[in-house]
Protein backbone atom coordinates (compact mmCIF):
# COMPACT_ATOMS: atom_id res chain seq x y z
CA UNK A 1 0.00 0.00 0.00
CA UNK A 2 1.50 3.33 -1.34
CA UNK A 3 0.35 7.02 0.22
CA UNK A 4 -0.41 8.00 -3.19
CA UNK A 5 -3.27 9.48 -4.14
CA UNK A 6 -4.69 7.82 -7.47
CA UNK A 7 -7.24 8.34 -9.86
CA UNK A 8 -6.17 11.78 -10.32
CA UNK A 9 -4.33 14.04 -12.88
CA UNK A 10 -1.16 14.76 -12.06
CA UNK A 11 1.86 16.85 -14.51
CA UNK A 12 4.23 14.97 -15.79
CA UNK A 13 6.48 17.49 -17.87
CA UNK A 14 6.19 20.97 -19.50
CA UNK A 15 4.78 20.55 -23.06
CA UNK A 16 8.08 22.01 -24.27
CA UNK A 17 9.92 19.23 -23.18
CA UNK A 18 8.31 16.33 -24.60
CA UNK A 19 9.24 15.80 -28.59
CA UNK A 20 10.80 13.16 -30.80
CA UNK A 21 13.19 12.10 -28.24
CA UNK A 22 11.84 9.32 -26.02
CA UNK A 23 11.72 11.04 -22.64
CA UNK A 24 10.94 9.70 -19.30
CA UNK A 25 9.30 10.87 -15.78
CA UNK A 26 8.34 8.75 -12.83
CA UNK A 27 5.41 9.44 -11.45
CA UNK A 28 3.30 7.98 -8.58
CA UNK A 29 5.72 5.62 -8.45
CA UNK A 30 5.50 4.67 -12.35
CA UNK A 31 8.02 5.24 -14.85
CA UNK A 32 5.85 7.10 -17.80
CA UNK A 33 7.27 6.82 -21.40
CA UNK A 34 6.18 10.13 -23.05
CA UNK A 35 6.84 11.16 -26.93
CA UNK A 36 4.93 12.61 -29.73
CA UNK A 37 3.87 11.33 -33.10
CA UNK A 38 4.67 12.23 -36.40
CA UNK A 39 1.81 14.74 -36.47
CA UNK A 40 2.81 15.80 -33.07
CA UNK A 41 0.10 14.18 -30.79
CA UNK A 42 1.82 12.98 -27.24
CA UNK A 43 1.54 9.75 -25.84
CA UNK A 44 2.39 8.81 -22.67
CA UNK A 45 2.82 4.98 -22.02
CA UNK A 46 4.78 2.60 -19.55
CA UNK A 47 8.73 3.03 -19.99
CA UNK A 48 9.48 -0.30 -19.42
CA UNK A 49 9.63 -2.92 -21.68
CA UNK A 50 7.16 -5.90 -21.19
CA UNK A 51 10.53 -8.45 -22.22
CA UNK A 52 12.79 -7.68 -19.74
CA UNK A 53 11.35 -4.24 -17.90
CA UNK A 54 14.18 -2.42 -20.18
CA UNK A 55 13.55 0.91 -19.77
CA UNK A 56 12.44 2.14 -23.33
CA UNK A 57 13.81 5.63 -22.80
CA UNK A 58 17.22 4.29 -22.52
CA UNK A 59 19.27 4.34 -25.78
CA UNK A 60 19.82 2.76 -27.82
CA UNK A 61 15.94 2.62 -27.56
CA UNK A 62 14.39 5.03 -30.37
CA UNK A 63 11.45 5.93 -32.46
CA UNK A 64 11.01 4.60 -35.70
CA UNK A 65 8.54 6.41 -37.66
CA UNK A 66 5.67 6.53 -34.63
CA UNK A 67 7.03 3.23 -33.13
CA UNK A 68 8.96 2.83 -29.97
CA UNK A 69 12.04 0.33 -30.48
CA UNK A 70 13.41 -1.27 -27.44
CA UNK A 71 17.41 -1.21 -27.23
CA UNK A 72 17.39 -4.12 -25.79
CA UNK A 73 16.16 -6.94 -28.06
CA UNK A 74 14.10 -5.22 -30.49
CA UNK A 75 10.26 -5.53 -29.08
CA UNK A 76 8.63 -2.70 -31.52
CA UNK A 77 5.37 -0.85 -29.89
CA UNK A 78 3.02 1.20 -31.72
CA UNK A 79 1.49 4.55 -30.57
CA UNK A 80 -1.07 2.69 -28.68
CA UNK A 81 1.40 0.65 -26.32
CA UNK A 82 0.34 -2.46 -28.33
CA UNK A 83 3.38 -4.68 -29.43
CA UNK A 84 3.89 -4.88 -33.48
CA UNK A 85 6.98 -6.76 -33.20
CA UNK A 86 9.23 -9.48 -31.25
CA UNK A 87 12.55 -10.36 -32.35
CA UNK A 88 12.88 -13.84 -34.46
CA UNK A 89 9.67 -15.42 -34.59
CA UNK A 90 5.94 -14.17 -36.08
CA UNK A 91 3.69 -14.73 -33.17
CA UNK A 92 3.25 -11.67 -30.71
CA UNK A 93 2.08 -12.86 -27.65
CA UNK A 94 -1.35 -11.25 -26.81
CA UNK A 95 -0.02 -9.83 -23.35
CA UNK A 96 2.57 -8.13 -25.42
CA UNK A 97 1.57 -4.80 -24.81
CA UNK A 98 2.51 -1.86 -22.55
CA UNK A 99 0.35 0.42 -20.37
CA UNK A 100 -0.89 3.54 -22.02
CA UNK A 101 -1.74 6.65 -19.66
CA UNK A 102 -4.39 8.99 -20.66
CA UNK A 103 -3.01 12.64 -21.37
CA UNK A 104 -3.80 15.57 -21.96
CA UNK A 105 -1.89 18.88 -23.63
CA UNK A 106 -2.91 22.17 -21.80
CA UNK A 107 -2.11 25.42 -20.44
CA UNK A 108 1.67 24.69 -21.56
CA UNK A 109 1.86 20.98 -19.33
CA UNK A 110 1.35 17.43 -20.00
CA UNK A 111 -0.95 16.16 -17.85
CA UNK A 112 -1.20 11.90 -17.31
CA UNK A 113 -4.20 10.19 -15.07
CA UNK A 114 -2.59 7.95 -12.91
CA UNK A 115 -5.58 5.35 -12.08
CA UNK A 116 -7.99 3.13 -13.76
CA UNK A 117 -8.39 4.61 -17.41
CA UNK A 118 -12.25 4.60 -17.64
CA UNK A 119 -12.18 7.08 -14.70
CA UNK A 120 -10.12 9.67 -16.38
CA UNK A 121 -12.28 12.64 -17.28
CA UNK A 122 -10.31 15.84 -18.99
CA UNK A 123 -13.27 18.13 -17.47
CA UNK A 124 -11.51 17.48 -13.95
CA UNK A 125 -8.13 19.29 -15.52
CA UNK A 126 -8.09 22.36 -13.36
CA UNK A 127 -6.60 25.22 -15.79
CA UNK A 128 -3.55 27.88 -15.51
CA UNK A 129 -4.59 29.48 -18.95
CA UNK A 130 -1.91 32.78 -17.90
CA UNK A 131 0.71 29.98 -19.14
CA UNK A 132 0.24 29.84 -22.46
CA UNK A 133 -2.21 32.90 -23.51
CA UNK A 134 -1.36 36.40 -25.37
CA UNK A 135 -0.79 39.28 -23.12
CA UNK A 136 1.36 37.40 -20.64
CA UNK A 137 4.97 36.28 -20.43
CA UNK A 138 6.24 33.34 -18.40
CA UNK A 139 9.52 32.04 -16.89
CA UNK A 140 9.32 28.71 -15.52
CA UNK A 141 11.17 25.47 -14.51
CA UNK A 142 11.16 22.16 -13.06
CA UNK A 143 13.18 21.58 -9.45
CA UNK A 144 13.54 17.78 -7.85
CA UNK A 145 12.66 17.86 -4.57
CA UNK A 146 13.87 15.17 -2.44
CA UNK A 147 11.37 15.21 0.15
CA UNK A 148 7.81 13.61 0.25
CA UNK A 149 4.40 15.60 -2.14
CA UNK A 150 2.91 16.55 1.10
CA UNK A 151 6.08 18.96 2.27
CA UNK A 152 5.11 21.22 -0.16
CA UNK A 153 1.52 21.59 0.00
CA UNK A 154 2.14 22.32 3.62
CA UNK A 155 4.73 24.64 2.38
CA UNK A 156 2.85 26.39 -0.31
CA UNK A 157 -0.20 26.59 1.90
CA UNK A 158 1.23 28.91 4.31
CA UNK A 159 3.13 32.19 2.85
CA UNK A 160 4.04 33.39 6.22
CA UNK A 161 7.21 31.85 5.63
CA UNK A 162 7.71 33.70 2.82
CA UNK A 163 9.01 36.14 5.96
CA UNK A 164 11.54 33.99 7.54
CA UNK A 165 12.73 31.65 4.77
CA UNK A 166 12.89 34.08 1.56
CA UNK A 167 13.61 37.44 3.84
CA UNK A 168 15.03 39.62 1.21
CA UNK A 169 13.40 38.33 -1.55
CA UNK A 170 9.46 37.95 -1.80
CA UNK A 171 9.22 38.24 2.13
CA UNK A 172 8.59 41.61 4.18
CA UNK A 173 7.36 41.61 7.86
CA UNK A 174 3.62 42.42 6.89
CA UNK A 175 3.02 38.95 5.06
CA UNK A 176 3.51 37.12 8.56
CA UNK A 177 1.49 39.25 10.12
CA UNK A 178 -1.56 40.36 7.86
CA UNK A 179 -4.54 38.14 9.05
CA UNK A 180 -5.80 35.81 6.53
CA UNK A 181 -9.34 34.22 5.33
CA UNK A 182 -9.45 30.32 4.10
CA UNK A 183 -12.24 28.96 2.14
CA UNK A 184 -12.76 25.68 1.52
CA UNK A 185 -14.81 23.90 -0.97
CA UNK A 186 -14.57 20.18 0.27
CA UNK A 187 -16.34 18.93 -2.95
CA UNK A 188 -14.64 20.40 -5.28
CA UNK A 189 -11.07 19.89 -3.18
CA UNK A 190 -10.08 23.24 -3.17
CA UNK A 191 -8.63 25.17 -0.62
CA UNK A 192 -8.38 29.34 -1.36
CA UNK A 193 -6.21 31.07 0.98
CA UNK A 194 -6.23 35.07 0.65
CA UNK A 195 -3.97 37.72 2.53
CA UNK A 196 -4.45 41.38 1.44
CA UNK A 197 -1.84 43.89 2.48
CA UNK A 198 -3.21 47.04 1.97
CA UNK A 199 0.20 48.69 3.38
CA UNK A 200 3.11 47.02 2.71
CA UNK A 201 7.02 47.61 2.03
CA UNK A 202 7.75 46.52 -1.42
CA UNK A 203 9.80 43.72 -1.62
CA UNK A 204 12.96 43.94 -4.24
CA UNK A 205 11.46 40.98 -5.94
CA UNK A 206 8.76 43.35 -7.29
CA UNK A 207 10.49 46.48 -7.16
CA UNK A 208 13.20 45.61 -9.54
CA UNK A 209 10.71 44.28 -12.06
CA UNK A 210 7.85 46.72 -11.80
CA UNK A 211 9.65 49.88 -11.08
CA UNK A 212 7.10 50.97 -8.25
CA UNK A 213 8.85 53.03 -5.34
CA UNK A 214 7.57 53.34 -1.81
CA UNK A 215 4.43 51.20 -0.47
CA UNK A 216 2.76 49.05 -2.15
CA UNK A 217 -1.04 47.20 -2.14
CA UNK A 218 -0.36 43.32 -2.41
CA UNK A 219 -2.76 40.88 -2.66
CA UNK A 220 -1.84 36.83 -2.20
CA UNK A 221 -4.93 34.70 -3.13
CA UNK A 222 -4.13 30.86 -3.18
CA UNK A 223 -5.92 28.45 -5.31
CA UNK A 224 -4.97 25.38 -4.43
CA UNK A 225 -6.48 22.52 -6.52
CA UNK A 226 -5.91 19.44 -5.07
CA UNK A 227 -4.13 17.59 -5.55
CA UNK A 228 -1.52 18.53 -8.35
CA UNK A 229 -2.38 22.65 -8.91
CA UNK A 230 -1.41 25.38 -6.67
CA UNK A 231 -2.27 28.93 -8.11
CA UNK A 232 -0.97 32.01 -6.38
CA UNK A 233 -2.93 35.20 -7.85
CA UNK A 234 -0.38 37.96 -6.51
CA UNK A 235 -1.37 41.94 -7.50
CA UNK A 236 0.70 44.59 -6.72
CA UNK A 237 -0.29 48.41 -7.24
CA UNK A 238 0.93 51.52 -5.52
CA UNK A 239 -0.37 51.93 -1.96
CA UNK A 240 -4.10 53.81 -2.77
CA UNK A 241 -4.73 51.94 -5.79
CA UNK A 242 -8.28 51.43 -5.99
CA UNK A 243 -9.26 47.92 -5.88
CA UNK A 244 -10.53 45.73 -9.41
CA UNK A 245 -13.84 47.40 -11.14
CA UNK A 246 -16.54 44.84 -10.62
CA UNK A 247 -16.18 43.79 -14.03
CA UNK A 248 -12.58 42.17 -12.90
CA UNK A 249 -10.63 45.16 -15.23
CA UNK A 250 -8.08 46.47 -12.76
CA UNK A 251 -5.91 48.53 -15.06
CA UNK A 252 -3.45 50.58 -12.43
CA UNK A 253 -2.28 47.35 -10.82
CA UNK A 254 0.45 44.42 -11.70
CA UNK A 255 -0.46 40.85 -11.94
CA UNK A 256 1.73 37.88 -11.53
CA UNK A 257 0.42 34.35 -11.65
CA UNK A 258 2.47 31.96 -10.12
CA UNK A 259 1.70 27.92 -10.67
CA UNK A 260 2.93 25.50 -9.32
CA UNK A 261 2.72 21.80 -10.17
CA UNK A 262 3.23 19.39 -7.21
CA UNK A 263 3.41 15.94 -8.70
CA UNK A 264 4.80 12.81 -6.60
CA UNK A 265 7.70 11.26 -7.49
CA UNK A 266 7.83 8.56 -5.57
CA UNK A 267 6.88 8.41 -1.78
CA UNK A 268 10.16 10.45 -1.13
CA UNK A 269 11.09 12.45 -3.85
CA UNK A 270 8.16 15.23 -5.76
CA UNK A 271 8.59 17.22 -8.94
CA UNK A 272 8.49 21.04 -8.70
CA UNK A 273 7.07 22.69 -11.45
CA UNK A 274 6.79 26.51 -10.93
CA UNK A 275 6.39 28.91 -13.43
CA UNK A 276 5.85 32.78 -13.25
CA UNK A 277 3.31 34.58 -15.64
CA UNK A 278 3.33 38.76 -15.80
CA UNK A 279 1.00 40.84 -17.78
CA UNK A 280 3.43 44.01 -17.61
CA UNK A 281 6.88 44.39 -19.06
CA UNK A 282 6.08 42.18 -21.55
CA UNK A 283 9.07 42.27 -23.62
CA UNK A 284 11.77 43.17 -21.58
CA UNK A 285 14.32 40.37 -21.32
CA UNK A 286 16.25 42.01 -18.55
CA UNK A 287 12.66 41.59 -16.38
CA UNK A 288 12.18 38.39 -17.57
CA UNK A 289 15.51 37.12 -16.72
CA UNK A 290 15.32 38.98 -13.71
CA UNK A 291 12.24 36.89 -12.10
CA UNK A 292 13.46 33.83 -13.61
CA UNK A 293 16.62 34.18 -11.51
CA UNK A 294 15.14 35.42 -8.44
CA UNK A 295 11.94 33.00 -8.61
CA UNK A 296 14.26 30.16 -9.18
CA UNK A 297 16.21 31.59 -6.17
CA UNK A 298 13.49 31.48 -4.22
CA UNK A 299 12.10 28.28 -5.53
CA UNK A 300 15.37 26.66 -4.72
CA UNK A 301 15.73 28.07 -0.68
CA UNK A 302 12.26 26.16 -0.40
CA UNK A 303 13.82 22.97 -1.91
CA UNK A 304 16.75 23.15 0.05
CA UNK A 305 14.70 23.57 3.33
CA UNK A 306 12.39 20.81 2.94
CA UNK A 307 15.04 18.24 1.75
CA UNK A 308 16.55 18.84 5.44
CA UNK A 309 12.94 18.81 6.98
CA UNK A 310 12.54 15.34 4.81
CA UNK A 311 15.66 13.89 6.60
CA UNK A 312 14.69 15.16 9.23
CA UNK A 313 11.10 13.70 9.70
CA UNK A 314 12.23 10.46 7.94
CA UNK A 315 14.39 9.80 10.98
CA UNK A 316 11.90 10.56 13.75
CA UNK A 317 10.17 7.64 15.40
CA UNK A 318 6.54 7.42 15.09
CA UNK A 319 4.23 9.44 17.18
CA UNK A 320 6.12 12.96 17.29
CA UNK A 321 3.86 15.86 17.23
CA UNK A 322 3.38 19.12 15.25
CA UNK A 323 1.83 22.27 16.68
CA UNK A 324 -0.68 23.90 14.05
CA UNK A 325 -1.39 27.76 15.21
CA UNK A 326 -3.29 30.30 13.01
CA UNK A 327 -1.61 30.32 10.04
CA UNK A 328 -2.03 26.62 8.80
CA UNK A 329 -5.60 26.59 8.85
CA UNK A 330 -5.51 26.44 4.90
CA UNK A 331 -2.85 23.57 4.81
CA UNK A 332 -4.80 21.37 7.75
CA UNK A 333 -7.77 21.72 5.40
CA UNK A 334 -5.46 20.84 2.57
CA UNK A 335 -4.10 18.00 4.09
CA UNK A 336 -7.76 16.68 4.97
CA UNK A 337 -8.55 16.51 1.31
CA UNK A 338 -5.55 14.87 0.14
CA UNK A 339 -6.38 12.23 2.80
CA UNK A 340 -10.03 12.08 1.83
CA UNK A 341 -8.90 11.58 -1.76
CA UNK A 342 -5.96 9.42 -0.57
CA UNK A 343 -9.24 7.01 0.04
CA UNK A 344 -11.35 7.64 -2.63
CA UNK A 345 -8.55 6.54 -4.59
CA UNK A 346 -7.63 3.55 -2.40
CA UNK A 347 -11.10 2.56 -2.57
CA UNK A 348 -11.75 2.78 -6.11
CA UNK A 349 -8.50 0.50 -6.92
CA UNK A 350 -9.52 -2.46 -4.65
CA UNK A 351 -11.16 -5.33 -6.90
CA UNK A 352 -14.93 -5.10 -7.04
CA UNK A 353 -16.64 -7.55 -4.87
CA UNK A 354 -17.91 -10.30 -6.17
CA UNK B 1 2.65 53.81 6.88
CA UNK B 2 -0.74 55.24 6.68
CA UNK B 3 -1.95 55.88 3.22
CA UNK B 4 -5.13 53.45 3.77
CA UNK B 5 -7.29 56.41 3.22
CA UNK B 6 -8.35 55.53 -0.03
CA UNK B 7 -9.24 51.54 0.43
CA UNK B 8 -12.77 51.96 1.46
CA UNK B 9 -13.45 47.94 1.09
CA UNK B 10 -10.51 47.51 3.55
CA UNK B 11 -10.47 47.01 7.00
CA UNK B 12 -8.92 49.84 8.90
CA UNK B 13 -6.01 46.70 10.04
CA UNK B 14 -5.41 46.72 6.74
CA UNK B 15 -7.06 43.01 6.69
CA UNK B 16 -10.10 42.12 4.05
CA UNK B 17 -13.30 42.41 5.06
CA UNK B 18 -13.98 39.98 7.73
CA UNK B 19 -16.70 38.21 5.44
CA UNK B 20 -14.65 38.09 2.38
CA UNK B 21 -16.28 35.00 0.43
CA UNK B 22 -14.76 34.28 -3.15
CA UNK B 23 -14.92 30.76 -3.87
CA UNK B 24 -19.43 30.17 -5.12
CA UNK B 25 -19.70 26.44 -3.92
CA UNK B 26 -22.79 25.97 -1.75
CA UNK B 27 -20.86 23.71 0.78
CA UNK B 28 -18.01 26.13 1.09
CA UNK B 29 -16.46 26.48 4.94
CA UNK B 30 -14.88 29.68 5.35
CA UNK B 31 -12.60 30.57 8.48
CA UNK B 32 -11.98 34.68 8.72
CA UNK B 33 -8.75 35.43 10.97
CA UNK B 34 -10.44 38.12 13.26
CA UNK B 35 -8.44 40.78 12.60
CA UNK B 36 -6.66 42.06 15.86
CA UNK B 37 -6.63 39.53 17.48
CA UNK B 38 -5.36 35.85 17.57
CA UNK B 39 -8.94 34.20 17.08
CA UNK B 40 -10.53 32.42 14.06
CA UNK B 41 -14.33 32.50 13.20
CA UNK B 42 -14.90 29.20 11.65
CA UNK B 43 -18.34 29.68 9.59
CA UNK B 44 -20.14 26.44 8.30
CA UNK B 45 -22.34 26.85 5.10
CA UNK B 46 -25.05 25.44 6.98
CA UNK B 47 -24.90 29.29 8.69
CA UNK B 48 -23.34 27.62 12.34
CA UNK B 49 -20.45 29.86 13.31
CA UNK B 50 -17.94 29.65 16.34
CA UNK B 51 -14.50 31.45 17.45
CA UNK B 52 -11.39 29.51 18.35
CA UNK B 53 -8.06 29.71 18.90
CA UNK B 54 -6.77 26.17 17.44
CA UNK B 55 -6.79 25.59 13.80
CA UNK B 56 -7.08 21.99 14.62
CA UNK B 57 -10.17 21.82 17.01
CA UNK B 58 -11.92 24.16 14.88
CA UNK B 59 -11.66 21.90 12.26
CA UNK B 60 -12.79 19.24 14.73
CA UNK B 61 -16.04 21.46 15.34
CA UNK B 62 -16.82 22.44 11.94
CA UNK B 63 -16.92 19.03 10.89
CA UNK B 64 -18.92 17.55 12.72
CA UNK B 65 -20.77 19.82 15.11
CA UNK B 66 -24.71 20.05 14.95
CA UNK B 67 -26.01 22.39 11.92
CA UNK B 68 -28.57 24.83 13.11
CA UNK B 69 -30.30 23.39 10.23
CA UNK B 70 -30.34 19.57 10.77
CA UNK B 71 -30.85 19.13 7.02
CA UNK B 72 -28.53 22.08 5.80
CA UNK B 73 -25.52 19.29 5.37
CA UNK B 74 -27.94 17.15 3.41
CA UNK B 75 -27.37 16.66 -0.03
CA UNK B 76 -23.61 17.88 0.50
CA UNK B 77 -21.75 15.13 -1.47
CA UNK B 78 -17.98 15.07 -0.25
CA UNK B 79 -16.38 13.99 -3.53
CA UNK B 80 -13.87 14.81 -6.07
CA UNK B 81 -16.80 15.44 -8.65
CA UNK B 82 -16.32 18.66 -10.66
CA UNK B 83 -14.07 21.24 -11.85
CA UNK B 84 -14.86 24.57 -13.70
CA UNK B 85 -13.25 24.56 -16.85
CA UNK B 86 -11.91 28.43 -16.73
Amino acid sequence: MTSFIRNQWYVAAYAGEVGRRLFSRTVCGEPVLLWRTEAGVVTAMSDRCVHRRFPLSQEPSHLDGDRVVCGYHGFTYGADGVCVGVPGQQRIPRTARLSVYPVVEQDSFVWVWIGEREAADEKLIPRAPWLDRPGWTVVRGMEPLAARYGLLVDNLLDLSHETYLHGGYIGTPEVAETPITTEVDEAAGIVRVSRHMDDAACPPFYADSTGIEGRITRWQDIEYHAPCLYLLHSRIAPAGTPPPDVDGSDPDAFHVEVVYAITPETEGRTHDFWAVARDFALDDAEVTDFLRENNRTVVLQDVVALDVLEQALAAEPDGCQELSINIDTGGLAARRILARLREEGARRGEPAAR
Amino acid sequence: MNSKSAMSPMSPTGATSLRAAVLPGEGVHRIHWVPGTDRLLAVCFCGAEREFEDPVELWDWLLTHPGTEPSAHDGIVLRHSRRDPS
